[in-house]
């Protein structure tokens, strides 16, 4: 489903903040990928769907290489690639159902953009989601007036909506509160089963990870150094990938790493 | 030892600033000084007019009371005209201070080639006052309203698209890339990732122009440009003071009412 | 998953709830439009003959004519001088006033007259003030000061009042607490506390006057404006471009140096 072959990024002129990785994620579970701050974690799920511009390697997604991929080819592409973001990232101003129909615009015209009209099937699997994961009274309430749980779920569904071929996660449970952050990790968990969907989720906590992963990928300055079941994740492994890397800043900001993500805290940036 | 009765060779000594501060003080006032001088001395004054200025001030005040209501009627059609004049010019406005503003915001903007037409059409319509723009379009379309609707409405060009602009700079980058990630293009980020956002501020900032703008269409009559500003011209010309001080009064209520709106729907808005 | 729900729709719900005040108040939104239209006296026949003027007078204005640049110095000058002299008496002024106009420390009948001044210096288009006083105390430069005084007093006067509105109120308690008078609380509890901002707004007023300075020549109140006025009687639109050139550079060099020392003291 996705095959990453040496992939690298360096940001202007700094140093490579992925260092030849190579990945392939089969055609369904939940794949965390664990690392302290900085690792690039985040920079390798932007790659995938070029939010972040690779440097060199190649990122071939459902059989299409979407490295070289522009205009609207590399938009057809991106629309089999779901994102769940750490901040969220609704349109606060809009409606719950607007959002979630917004996972539906590299489908539909300009102008069914422009008066909300969707085609009935989008509407339909709108609310079918929505039910799924307990948003059905909220269709026309603004984004902005929903707890972070909520509008994390909303953000979920708006992925899906795409129809992905697979789903990315980007720090999915970092803004929000352990109990809450518990329950979408099981929500994604759930629907990443239900649809047969593979999941590649980022994540700082450690605990979370082996809970509801199938597979966890070590990162460690731009390189995997630990790949296999989250059983597998002994002392020994966390040690490699989060040793002697305690204090390094990253584009999240100050997050706890080293032993406190290993105790499993939430980290909250 | 109380606090009183410490004994010192020398008495306490307190300033203000340093040394250095004084200086720097003083220095800045002495400038300011000389260039105020300079003002005074050169510009073109005559002197026994400034010493009469308060007696002919209150003069003119006298001539001008009671107010004249005759023509009330009037001057009510020539406020409603200024009213429209300012309506009509900021609904205009808008066609043209909208795409300004999308190709002056640094964001949204297609290259770089846009974004100096965006920012040069900012400055050109900013920096000419209204009533400048109205001796042009007085010249071109003859006396009128159509010159003072072209007038206002150039003017708020610049001031729209500005605030438009920046706004639309000042946005959260967050539903933009959520957009991007699910295959918008362009168009599709415009109208989910910056159209929600910048909405508000949008009205905001129409509602406030139109209320600086039926300030300002109440001169466009002095330069012929339609409105009230005709009878006040016609009146001062005349001598009818006392008409004079009946328009003038119009004006205030009407500005002050046109800020009282605008308030109220700028919070209804927000 | 339910199962298959039943076919539901969804439409963006209108953003005014009422059917009945939505398409009322569209109605009315085209019926004034179209009202303003109809009852403006537009002289079409006028409008349709100025498009080949507008070729006429861009193709005389082109290139500017800087030839007369004494003329234009003079009236700069005067514009320059104008607007630095009404600053420092405006913003003078505006103190009192402000202080008279802010609730918090004045008594209602003085608060009362403090605002009337404030909105009756506000209300009026300087230019309108303007011909006020070239008709009360003749044409040129005295005028024009005149009318930036009222211009500043009413701009600055209402930002300040506002400052002082929100100044710490435990500010003023101290200073009170030790005995002070009601001149003393302004120097030590409220002066201090509105100083960067009265710099600042003074700075910009003197940019705002300068812009300002510009136009009330137009109806006789000194400065370039009245140069530009004739340039346009005696359609010399070469002369003209050239003083509107110079004027836009004037504004845009005192509009970055107002900004950059306004920057510099916050």
């Amino acid at each position: 489903m996705l095959r990453i072959t040496d992939l690298t990024k360096r940001y202007g002129t700094g140093e490579l903040v992925l260092k030849g990785l190579t990945l392939e994620i089969g055609g369904a579970g939940l794949t965390a990928i664990i690392g302290s701050s900085g690792a690039g974690k985040s920079t390798l799920l932007r790659c995938i769907n070029r939010l972040v511009e690779p440097t060199s390697g190649s990122i071939v997604v459902d059989g299409v290489d979407v490295t070289g991929l522009r205009g609207r080819r590399l938009r057809h592409a991106r629309r089999s690639i779901g994102m769940i973001f750490q901040g969220f990232n609704l349109i606060d101003r809009l409606s719950v159902m607007e959002n979630v129909l917004s996972g539906r615009l590299g489908y539909v015209g300009f102008a069914q953009a422009l008066t909300r009209r969707y085609p009935q099937a989008d509407i339909d699997r709108a609310f079918t989601l929505l039910e799924r994961v307990g948003l059905q009274d909220f269709v026309n309430t603004r984004a902005d007036t929903l707890s972070g749980g909520q509008r994390q779920r909303v953000g979920v569904v708006r992925a899906l909506m795409q129809d992905p071929k697979i789903l990315l996660a980007d720090e999915p449970t970092a803004s929000l509160d352990p109990k809450t952050s518990q329950q979408i990790m099981s929500l994604t968990r759930e629907l990443s089963e239900e649809l047969s969907l593979p999941v590649l989720v980022n994540i700082h906590n450690v605990h979370q990870a082996k809970e509801f992963a199938d597979r966890v990928v070590g990162l460690r300055y731009g390189t995997i150094i630990f790949d296999g079941a989250g059983s597998d994740l002994d002392d020994a492994a966390l040690d490699r990938i989060y040793e002697g890397t305690a204090g390094r800043g990253d584009e999240h900001g100050d997050e706890t790493v080293g032993a406190d993500a290993r105790g499993g805290t939430v980290a909250s940036p | 030892m109380t606090l009183g009765e410490r004994e010192r060779a020398e008495p306490y000594r307190w300033q203000r600033f340093t040394l250095a501060e004084r200086l720097g003080r003083f220095l800045i006032y002495l400038v300011s000084a000389a260039i105020v001088f300079w003002a005074l001395r050169t510009l073109d004054v005559f002197w026994p007019w400034v010493w009469s200025a308060p007696t002919e001030i209150a003069d003119l005040f006298g001539r001008m009371t009671p107010p004249d209501l005759r023509r009330g009627d009037e001057i009510l059609r020539a406020m409603l005209e200024t009213i429209h004049i300012a309506t009509l010019a900021t609904f205009l406005s808008l066609f043209i201070a909208l795409p300004t503003a999308y190709i002056a915001a640094q964001n949204t903007t297609p290259n770089g080639v846009t974004l100096w037409i965006g920012r040069f059409i900012l400055v050109a319509t900013r920096s000419v006052n209204t009533i400048i723009w109205a001796l042009l379009f007085v010249a071109i379309f003859g006396p009128g309203v159509m010159a003072g609707i072209l007038a206002i409405a150039f003017r708020s060009i610049g001031f729209t698209a500005k605030l438009m602009a920046e706004a639309i700079e000042e946005i959260d980058r967050k539903p933009v890339e959520a957009v991007v990630a699910a295959g918008g293009d362009k168009g599709k980020i415009v109208l989910y990732g910056i159209v929600p956002q910048v909405l508000p501020t949008f009205l905001a900032v129409t509602i406030l122009r139109w209320d600086i703008n039926i300030r300002e269409s109440t001169v466009l009559g002095l330069v012929g440009a339609g409105g009230i500003g005709m009878i006040l011209q016609g009146a001062i010309d005349t001598f009818q003071w006392q008409t004079a001080a009946t328009i003038l009064i119009a004006i205030l209520i009407v500005v002050i009412l046109g800020e009282v709106v605008s308030s109220a729907l700028r919070k209804r808005v927000i | 998953m339910s199962a298959a729900p039943p076919k539901r729709t969804w439409r963006k719900p209108p953003a005014i709830a009422n059917p009945v005040l939505r398409y009322g108040l569209l109605g009315l939104t085209f019926g004034y439009l179209y009202w303003a239209v109809a009852s403006l006296p537009f002289d079409w026949n006028r409008i349709v003959q100025g498009f080949p003027r507008a070729v006429r007078i861009f193709g005389n204005a082109i290139p500017p004519e800087f030839a007369r640049s004494q003329l234009m110095i003079t009236g700069f000058t005067e514009s320059i001088q104008m607007a630095i002299i009404a600053t420092l008496i405006g913003v003078a002024l505006s103190v009192p006033v402000a202080v008279m106009a802010a609730r918090t420390i004045s008594p209602t009948p003085v608060y009362l007259l403090g605002r009337a001044i404030i909105i009756l210096a506000r209300s009026f288009h300087p230019v309108i003030v303007a011909i006020i006083f070239v008709k009360a105390v003749g044409f040129g430069a005295l005028a024009g000061i005149l009318t930036l005084i009222v211009y500043s007093l009413g701009f600055v006067g209402k930002l300040l009042a506002e400052a002082i509105e929100e100044v710490d109120y435990g500010q003023i308690e101290a200073i009170r607490a030790s005995g002070a008078g009601y001149f003393k609380v302004l120097v030590y509890a409220v002066f201090p506390q509105i100083l960067p901002r009265q710099v600042g707004l003074s700075i910009y007023q003197l940019d705002s006057n300068l812009r300002a300075s510009a136009v009330v020549g137009v109806v006789g109140a000194g400065g370039i404006g009245g140069t530009l006025m004739n340039a346009f009687r005696r359609f010399d639109y070469d002369f003209a471009l050239a003083i509107l050139m110079v004027l836009i550079a004037i504004i845009l060099v005192s509009e970055g140096i107002s900004g950059r020392i306004r920057r510099g003291l916050t």
